[in-house]
């Protein structure tokens, strides 16, 4: 259907010229935005002054834009406090009617006051005071004296959903309250409670930050919210330290965990780095040679580090830091996740002999035997991913037990051999006779399904 | 520009106006020649609201980018910084100030706080020691922005973050403002209906702020029936299911952000002209405007991906057809008629060129086996197949590190439809997905947990099975080219937000009361006293309008649902819809995580 519909175009196309620019047309810059949107004229006119002295390519203009400003967050977040200054209400009410809206198109009159009304009372209540800080009018908050008043005075702004108030009363609080009552007050307030917290993230104050969480009993959210403050810690040795200090957090169990492995993880991939970076440059090992490292070890996943420990570090005695056996210990890695890790990076050199010995298993009288954690159909699919020839391919096609999927395995990745064998296995003439047509006539293949077809010994079913 | 927006059952050209209106006004109020410096977060939305061609008119010469150091050179008397109220914003401005050459001669400074101005800002100019040199410090209130002929949003990415995870409420408060000078404009609306926590809080606002201005009552006629707020969190299912609209895929393959997608343009190169060929292809993305007022999408966009195909095949003989009239023409009179209607008859074929494109690019990817994967997953999640065990499709796509928001989508999704993993299983994924996306990605399992969308089994009792047969959330023969329900936008999966608004219009919310206490948060229903004389009487036949508001997100294939059930023949309800946020799975759970801020 969109061929047809793609056909149709271009046989309009060779119908009429393009003369898409017309007056009517609204008109497009390459890039798509309508000639004159805000985004294009800020890239415009921003493009005419910063460029000069740059070739630029005159059709498609390439535009510096700003190093980007965080975007994840609405504009409405707990950052944006109260206003300050006097200023017209910012709701609004209609004195006129317009009648039918949908007919008539006009701008309306939006945001005046309808009245100003006591403006020079100063007794407000608490829901007056709310109000009017929402309205950006003139207001006091000293007036509320006695613990009860200022509290009053926080349930009403948390009642009215304004961070912006909240957060204003917040400060007042903080300054007016000794910190032990008002952290007993904020236990029974909990959205009072996370605008706080995000105050005193905002201006930095970590330690009345961590004594909050204490009095609260809720130190595992604060060990989190510290531990994630490394996110913006760049320098690797800064990081392993800060993760170190981490340690002590009173995390949940299970975070403990992490925490502790992200640690040791960072901290050996400091060594690691730094000898292989030396050993590299240095030029004493082939395998960096051949292989040039294409980026730093440093802060990635355990399992991308274990594929690196695989790729670089294969073959190296337990004892050392960065011996695939030593990761696979220390992190605790399931069999299935080490298993294919290792398989990955070994196939990708082509150590077809490491990838047989992953599997070989060898039981008490000496038989070797080849087993695996995850069925051998998905070995195949990592190994054919990695350009394995058909000859290493079809020793663990062979391996898949399941008939059906076995064939259609050898099949796809053109296992000729297997496909024959079990044919022949399975006595099935017919399947054999079908498959002949389908190899080159006086290759090696054909010539098999000929000896067999014409071995007299073998009985078939069919 | 911005006619499509008149088109709907409602005008929202109105509201449109009414904020241009304001802007005017402010930029009336610094005096001669400006030039406005960006927080470039801020161009998407105002870019619904205005062109570059009304700040012209009002002595805009130049626009920049905000960014440290020192202002562009520009001849101008003004500058104004249209931001929004963040501290390290407010750093940049200083810088910029600080570094302004004092010898040259001197320009005004003004500051636009988007969409609220804020002390702990002004403070922070302060004690850099620029708060003097600003002459004007204003807000520009922006809340409800006109998105398209139905549709409003509140273009506020963090909503659902604030809400559900941070418990902070102020995008409430926001939303609430805006249903108020909804009401304003629009009329009073005599009936609110709600289901969640966030949608209490919002009603209650707005009854409030309505007692507060009894005196000044709207003497319009309602425009609005009826309100609906619906929280994110009472259905978190739908949005991490992929959306099989065309629209809807769009979003999902290459995100539309402030109505514009931004696509490969390699598939556009073609119909550049022809005498070009030996150019370089170009590498920048083709932007694309998406809504209604292109006829052809207008028509396409909520149709099932597997529907496109037809329809733009059909539209392509209809065009092809117009343009073989011409052999037709004989008479100057009828040659005169086909000239005059080749304009349209251009922009309709160069229309179909590009959306038959980018149905080929989206095509490459539905069809692919990794596509097909995901999707028998997710339906085998929402049908409550195996939703308590490890799912080896997981597992393998965490062995070839696919990307990690993908991973998180069909965990949460197997969480959701499950009512909570076991823990042997919920920490069997935690472990797969720390292992190899890295343990700091434990802030965002965190996360998830908190809001609910990854969470172990409390009870034994998983009532997903109840909701999905009680409101028929699956059906089996979705009918995706003539669709006869809205389970055709998820090839079989109805959503739930949008169930649960079908069954409010008929027959109403009693007949489900058990489901509804399955759902997390009250129910409840309000209504507004009309001032006399402005009661609708509503004529034999005529449909009611609702206006839906989904707090914390809605996806481009729920709105697709509505409109489709505003366009059933005896639906009996239109729907205008409205939210804080266009959202899918991807934007949603990426707005949920927690990543080192940019340098």
């Amino acid at each position: 259907m969109l061929k047809e519909s793609k056909r149709a175009v271009n046989s309009i196309r060779s119908l009429v010229e393009e003369e898409d620019e017309e007056d009517d047309v609204e008109k497009v810059s390459w890039s798509g935005e309508p000639v004159g949107s805000i985004s294009w004229s800020v890239k415009e006119t921003e493009s005419s002054i910063r460029s000069t002295g740059e070739v630029r390519d005159q059709s498609f203009p390439k535009i510096h834009t700003a190093p980007s400003l965080p975007k994840n967050s609405s504009g409405y977040s707990l950052s944006s406090l109260f206003k300050g200054k006097a200023k017209t209400g910012s709701f609004q009410s209609f004195s006129e009617s317009f009648g039918d809206p949908s007919i008539r198109n006009y701008a309306p009159e939006l945001r005046k006051p309808k009245s100003e009304y006591k403006d020079y009372v100063s007794d407000w209540t608490p829901e007056e005071t709310v109000k009017r800080m929402q309205q950006g009018k003139v207001y006091s908050l000293e007036k509320f004296r006695s613990l009860q008043d200022k509290l009053l005075l926080l349930d009403e702004a948390v009642n009215a959903h304004d961070g912006n108030v909240i957060t204003a009363v917040l400060i007042y609080l903080k300054k007016s309250l000794s910190k032990e009552i008002l952290f007993r007050e904020l236990i029974t307030r909990e959205i009072a409670l996370r605008h706080y917290i995000h105050y005193l993230k905002e201006i930095g104050e970590q330690k009345l930050l961590v004594e909050l969480f204490k009095s609260m009993d809720r130190t595992e959210d604060m060990a989190l919210m510290q531990y994630r403050d490394h996110l913006n810690v760049r320098d690797e040795n800064k990081k392993r330290d800060f993760l170190k200090n981490c340690l002590s957090f009173p995390f949940s169990p299970d975070d403990a965990t992490h925490v502790q492995d992200h640690y040791t993880l960072l901290e050996r991939q400091i060594i690691i780095e730094a000898n292989d970076k030396q050993v590299e440059s240095s030029g004493q090992a082939d395998i960096f040679k051949k292989y040039p490292r294409k980026a730093s070890i440093l802060n990635m996943p355990i399992i991308t580090t274990l594929y690196y420990s695989c790729f670089y570090h294969y073959g190296e005695s337990d004892g050392t830091f960065s011996s695939p056996a030593n990761i696979r210990k220390t992190f605790r890695i399931s069999d299935k996740q080490f298993l294919l890790t290792c398989l990955g990076a070994r196939a990708k050199l082509k150590a077809w002999f490491d990838v047989d010995a992953l599997f070989t298993t060898k039981n008490w009288l000496g038989y070797t035997k080849k087993r695996s954690p995850i069925g051998f159909h998905r070995i195949v699919d990592i190994l054919q991913k990695n350009n394995a020839p058909v000859q290493v391919l079809q020793d663990y096609v062979n391996l898949v037990e399941d008939v059906e999927q076995k064939i259609s395995l050898a099949q796809k990745y053109k296992c000729h051999d297997v496909i024959i064998n079990t044919y022949r296995d399975l006595k099935d003439r017919q399947q054999l006779i079908v498959y002949r047509g389908k190899v080159e006539r006086g290759s090696s293949e054909y010539r098999k399904i000929e000896e067999i077809l014409s071995n007299s010994q073998l009985r078939w079913k069919n | 520009m911005s006619a499509h927006l008149s088109y709907g059952r409602v005008n929202l050209n109105i509201l449109r106006e009414a904020a241009r209106k304001e802007l005017r006004e402010f930029l009336d109020k610094c005096a001669g020649s400006k030039a406005i410096v960006w927080d470039e977060y801020l161009t998407g939305p105002f870019g619904l609201i205005a062109q570059y061609s009304l700040l012209k008119e009002h002595e805009v010469e130049k626009m920049f980018t905000l960014k440290g150091g020192r202002l562009p050179a520009a001849d101008v008397k003004n500058i104004i910084f249209f931001v929004r109220p963040r501290l390290e914003l407010m750093d940049i401005i200083a810088e910029n100030v600080i570094s302004e050459d004092k010898m040259l001669s001197p320009r005004d400074f003004h500051i636009l706080f988007v969409p609220r101005r804020s002390m702990l800002c002004e403070q922070r100019l302060k004690e850099q020691g620029v708060l003097g040199s600003f002459i004007n410090i204003d807000e520009y209130i922006l809340d409800l922005i006109p998105y398209d002929g139905d549709l409003l949003s509140m273009e506020s990415e963090g909503a659902f973050r604030e809400c559900y995870l941070e418990s902070d409420q102020t995008s409430l408060y926001h939303t609430a403002k805006g249903l108020m000078t909804l009401q304003a404009l629009y009329g009073t609306i005599p009936q609110i209906f709600g289901k969640g926590e966030c949608a209490r809080h919002v009603a209650n606002m707005m009854l409030r702020m309505k007692r507060e201005f009894a005196g000044s009552q709207t003497q319009i006629l309602p425009v609005f029936d009826s309100l609906l707020l619906l929280d994110r969190n009472i259905d978190l299912l739908t949005p991490l299911a992929t959306q099989l609209t065309y629209e809807g895929l769009i979003d999902e393959v290459y995100g539309i952000t402030n109505g514009y997608a931004k696509l490969p343009p390699e598939k556009f190169a073609a119909q550049k002209k022809q005498g070009e060929v030996g150019k370089d292809l170009p590498t920048e993305p083709k932007k694309m405007q998406l809504n209604s007022a292109e006829e052809l999408y207008a028509e396409i966009r909520d149709k099932n991906f597997n529907a496109i195909g037809a329809a733009l095949s059909k539209k392509a003989k209809i065009i092809s057809a117009a343009f073989e009239e011409r052999h037709n023409a004989k008479t100057v009179g009828e040659i005169k008629q086909f000239v005059s209607q080749l304009p349209h008859m251009q922009a309709a074929r160069s229309s179909l060129a590009n959306h038959t494109s980018i149905a080929e690019l989206i095509k490459d990817i539905t069809t692919s086996e990794a596509f097909f994967d995901n999707l028998t997953v997710e339906q085998e999640f929402m049908t409550g197949v195996d939703t308590d065990k490890v799912n080896t499709y997981i597992e393998d796509c965490i062995a070839q590190k696919d990307p990690l928001i993908k991973i998180l989508r069909l965990v949460c999704m197997q969480s959701v439809c499950n009512n909570g993993l076991k823990q042997k299983i919920l920490d069997y994924y935690k472990r797969e997905i720390l292992q190899t996306y890295g343990y700091e990605h434990m802030l965002t399992l965190n996360n998830l947990e908190k809001t609910g969308l990854l969470k172990p089994q409390t009870s034994t009792r998983n009532n997903y099975p109840t909701i999905r047969k009680t409101l028929k959330l699956w059906m089996e023969d979705a009918n995706e080219q003539n669709p006869n329900d809205i389970s055709y936008v998820y090839s079989g999966y109805a959503p739930l937000s949008i169930r649960l608004t079908q069954v409010l219009a008929r027959p109403g919310w009693r007949s489900i009361e058990e489901v509804l206490k399955m759902l997390p948060g009250p129910h409840f229903e309000e209504r507004q006293q009309l001032p006399a004389g402005l009661h609708k009487k509503r004529q034999q036949g005529e449909n009611r309008t609702t206006l839906v508001f989904f707090l914390g997100g809605v996806t481009y294939a729920e709105v697709a649902a509505l409109r489709f059930l505003s366009q059933m023949e005896d639906g009996g309800t239109e729907y205008i819809i409205a939210t804080t946020k266009l959202i899918n799975g991807t934007s949603w759970i990426k707005s949920l995580m927690d990543r080192p801020e940019a340098p």
